[in-house]
């Protein structure tokens, strides 16, 4: 596939190495003779194909480094990343969501209306500014880019979580509306039980059965990557390892990348599913009657 | 989509610091770090020298046998002295007595010849094109044997890729492992793509710096960088685009320093092209570029109007009294017209049924050059000529070049890579053409110059060819010189003695100071 992208591959591997002021038809020489790139590609996929069976990834071809450590070091910033912002967008968004519920059509949840529109209206790279300048800028609580130090991840993680809040709000707020319809719940309330016990013991449980696959689906597309945050912040993730890949032609990292990024959704979808399970536990009851 | 994006970036920085005035809050007086803290856009690929971008010299970790100062000359660097023998076949560098890598081991003729033996294998490093037959060890020093005369070679070696690495830096395959140089700062951390951090070599051989540590952080996004300068959160932040630029300009504490780089925007040009082969159309279409309306609307300096190739910072090279290129559309539509191009249905040129229609080739890692290539198709336009422009990677301006395809292509050359311009310019007008220089044009006067100025003329003699180069140049534009180019750096109050080399071959960060 890489090779149908227009241009040369030895040229971009060039220009990622050399950066483009040293890139000349010498340079893209050296590097095809190096690399080998004359080769047919089925020879070229056959022997990375044949690496990956002895559990050798390679190395990058612009930076040389082991393919193994590049795409782990940003795999694990990209995880970093994606946990703190879904926790915080959980934080944030499950509670409005579910005040907005408790009275749907009251003052609440008209005020989440509002936050879930603006926060989903702006775009990451204007939220991502705004932070900048208002807790780093004049606030100084926090460094406005970097990766590294606990402080940093901050900025990015809220960002993404404050624009993955809103969805969040507004899907428990439905799964809560939803659940407190339901017979069961009316029974409970029935047997006396306090509004409190109810939410917690008998809302909460159900409405996560809903909310938790929709958590797996943006966890999904927070590790795929999320490169204009990942940029405005100098963050180091998946996305940008990706971009920079497809860029410079720098194949094993780019198969690498597409393998870890393959494991990582079928991983997540397995979590979500099993956690499913363990919250309704009624597909098990039914197969066991069956 | 990149255009798009920088320019809603833009407007983006333009709202938020409405909705956000005074961003001249008090600055952090107190300095307790005692690290200089560095922002720019590049970032770190790998330790290779060919590939580090500069970084490890400019940070004066890893040095070159020869260096420039801050005027391009030739300084000693790991070199105190060379010469040549057999009439530029044969030369010599002396090393400096008692430098010690970062490791502790000392800096050996073996070891200089090893580090110089690895990288001129590395085909992008411009080592690799000097005629270098052999490189030994002599007691004191180097010797290199060449197989021509080829007297640019110490300006050859001034380049980042020739740095002198301890023989612990490289691992089995010649690969460098670990950045060991002899620089006063050592590397104490790299986290490639993005950190480096540096603390003072305490055996440094000449004056210890007085900034103790110095740490460099990649931020691509100009909108962060300006608001690190804007807020203190950088001691030294470079690279800012004209909105960051104001907005550094307005804030407290902080100064905006910059120089004129010696790199030149030009429109490259297939001289063999039917339309463009014309001297007439080239002449015509550099008379219809508005250069500094270009140049104020996009550098937002109109000063940056290229007048000619070569900048004013090559002061050697630049010839003030040349006559200027001149922006006439009404001599362009003249001009255009004695070459037999008459207006169509359109507006557009034509002769014998063909329109005047070009294609210009650009790339976006520079963010005004999609920027100016619009503004050119504007200008263009205007005597009847029609520019289709198109916005790509910039690799594929040697693809096109090699196989003759590329009509017009909008590039930024650097005429110093290394410190001898004389290298650069004699590529850039090689006669059989140059993948970021000339493109099927070679003209007998401009390469006996070339020629004469590379076997090491008196400086008088020197003075008149380098004139005969740039009026040829001027005459007969292979090359269309649209804009210059000036680089600049926020750098904060609390920090004196910041110099900018035009060059960038240090920062000269180890000369920098705190402020008392």
């Amino acid at each position: 596939m890489v090779q149908r992208l227009p241009g040369d591959v030895a040229y971009r591997i060039a220009a990622g190495r050399y950066g483009y002021d040293l890139v000349d038809a010498d340079a893209a020489a050296g590097v095809r003779e190096e690399l080998g790139l004359d080769r047919p590609a089925w020879q070229q996929l056959l022997g990375w194909l044949g690496d990956l069976g002895r559990l050798d990834l390679g190395r990058s071809l612009v930076t040389h480094q082991p393919v193994l450590s590049e795409v782990g070091y940003f795999l694990i910033g990209t995880l970093q990343l994606a946990a703190v912002a879904l926790l915080l967008a959980v934080v944030i968004g499950c509670p409005l969501g579910t005040a907005a519920a408790l009275r749907p059509g009251g003052v609440v949840d008209r005020l989440t209306d509002l936050w879930v529109a603006l926060v989903r209206a702006l775009p990451a790279f204007l939220l991502g500014l705004i932070l900048i300048v208002v807790l780093s800028v004049h606030l100084r609580l926090l460094p406005s880019a970097g990766h590294g130090g606990s402080t940093t991840i901050v900025l990015p993680a809220l960002t993404l979580a404050l624009g993955l809040s809103g969805l969040i709000a507004r899907v428990a707020r439905d799964a809560v509306v939803e659940t407190r319809q339901s017979d069961h719940v009316r029974f409970a309330h029935t047997k006396g039980l306090t509004d409190r016990l109810v939410l917690l013991r008998h809302v909460a449980r159900n409405a996560a059965a809903v909310l938790v696959p929709y958590l797996g689906v943006q966890a999904v597309v927070l590790v795929e990557g999320v490169v204009v945050v990942e940029a405005l912040f100098s963050w180091q993730g998946l996305g940008h390892a990706l971009v920079h890949a497809v860029f410079w032609r720098d194949i094993p990292v780019l198969q690498a990348t597409a393998l870890v990024l393959a494991l990582l959704v079928v991983a997540v979808n397995t979590l979500v599913d099993l956690t499913v399970l363990w919250l309704d536990p009624r597909p098990r009851r039914q197969e066991a009657m069956s | 989509m990149q255009r798009f994006r920088r320019t809603s970036a833009a407007v983006t920085v333009a709202m938020v610091l409405g909705l956000a005035p005074g961003c001249s809050t008090s600055r952090a007086e107190d300095h307790h770090s005692d690290t200089l803290r560095v922002a720019g856009p590049f970032e770190i690929h790998s330790l290779e020298p060919t590939a580090t971008s500069g970084f490890f010299t400019r940070l004066e970790v890893a040095e070159t046998l020869v260096t420039a100062d801050l005027e391009g000359e030739l300084a000693p660097g790991l070199a105190s002295e060379w010469a040549s023998a057999r009439g530029g076949r044969t030369w010599t560098f002396e090393l400096v007595p008692g430098v010690t890598f970062h490791d502790g081991t000392p800096l050996t003729p073996g070891a200089a010849v090893n580090a110089l033996d690895t990288v001129r294998e590395d085909e992008a490093s411009p080592l690799a094109e000097a005629p270098i037959e052999k490189i030994s060890a002599t007691e004191s020093g180097l010797r290199f044997d060449l197989t021509e005369r080829y007297l640019t070679l110490p300006a050859i070696l001034t380049h980042y890729s020739a740095m002198i690495l301890a023989p612990a830096a490289y691992d089995d395959e010649g690969r460098v492992a670990e950045m060991i140089g002899t620089g006063p700062y050592r590397i104490d951390r790299v986290e490639l793509p993005a950190s480096i951090e540096v603390t003072r070599f305490d055996d440094w051989r000449g004056t210890a710096p007085e900034i103790e540590n110095v740490s460099y952080q990649t931020v691509s996004r100009p909108e962060a960088r300006a608001l690190m300068a804007a807020s203190d959160q950088a001691d030294v932040v470079f690279h800012l685009e004209p909105a960051g630029r104001q907005q550094v300009e307005a804030a407290d504490g902080v100064e905006l320093v910059s120089t004129l780089q010696p790199r030149t925007i030009l429109l490259k040009v297939n001289n063999e092209h039917p339309v463009l082969g014309d001297l007439a159309v080239r002449r015509a279409l550099s008379m219809a570029l508005d250069r500094e309306a270009m140049a104020d609307a996009v550098l937002r300096e109109h000063e940056l109007a290229a007048t000619q190739l070569l900048p004013p910072s090559l002061t050697a090279w630049n010839q003030p009294d040349l006559a200027p290129l001149e922006h006439d559309v009404e001599a362009a539509r003249e001009l255009l017209e004695e070459a037999g191009w008459t207006p169509g249905s359109d507006g557009i040129l034509e002769k014998d049924g063909e329109p005047l229609r070009l294609s210009l080739v650009t790339y976006p890692d520079r963010p005004e050059l999609p920027a100016l290539a619009t503004a050119i198709q504007a200008s263009a336009k205007e005597v009847g000529i029609d520019i289709e422009v198109e916005v790509t990677n910039s690799t594929e301006i040697p693809v096109r070049h090699a196989d003759d395809t590329l009509e017009l292509a909008l590039v930024a050359r650097h005429f110093a890579l290394v410190s001898d311009p004389l290298v650069t310019i004699a590529d850039t007008f090689a006669p059989e053409g140059s993948d970021w220089g000339v493109h099927n044009w070679s003209d007998p006067d401009m390469s006996a110059a070339v020629d004469g100025l590379l076997a090491g003329p008196t400086e008088e003699r020197a003075a008149e060819l380098r004139r005969t180069v740039a009026t040829i140049a001027q005459e007969q534009l292979p090359l269309m010189p649209v804009a210059w180019y000036r680089m600049n750096a926020a750098v904060g109050d609390h920090v004196d003695g910041f110099v900018m080399d035009p060059l960038e071959t240090s920062w000269h960060l180890s000369e920098a100071r705190w402020a008392s």
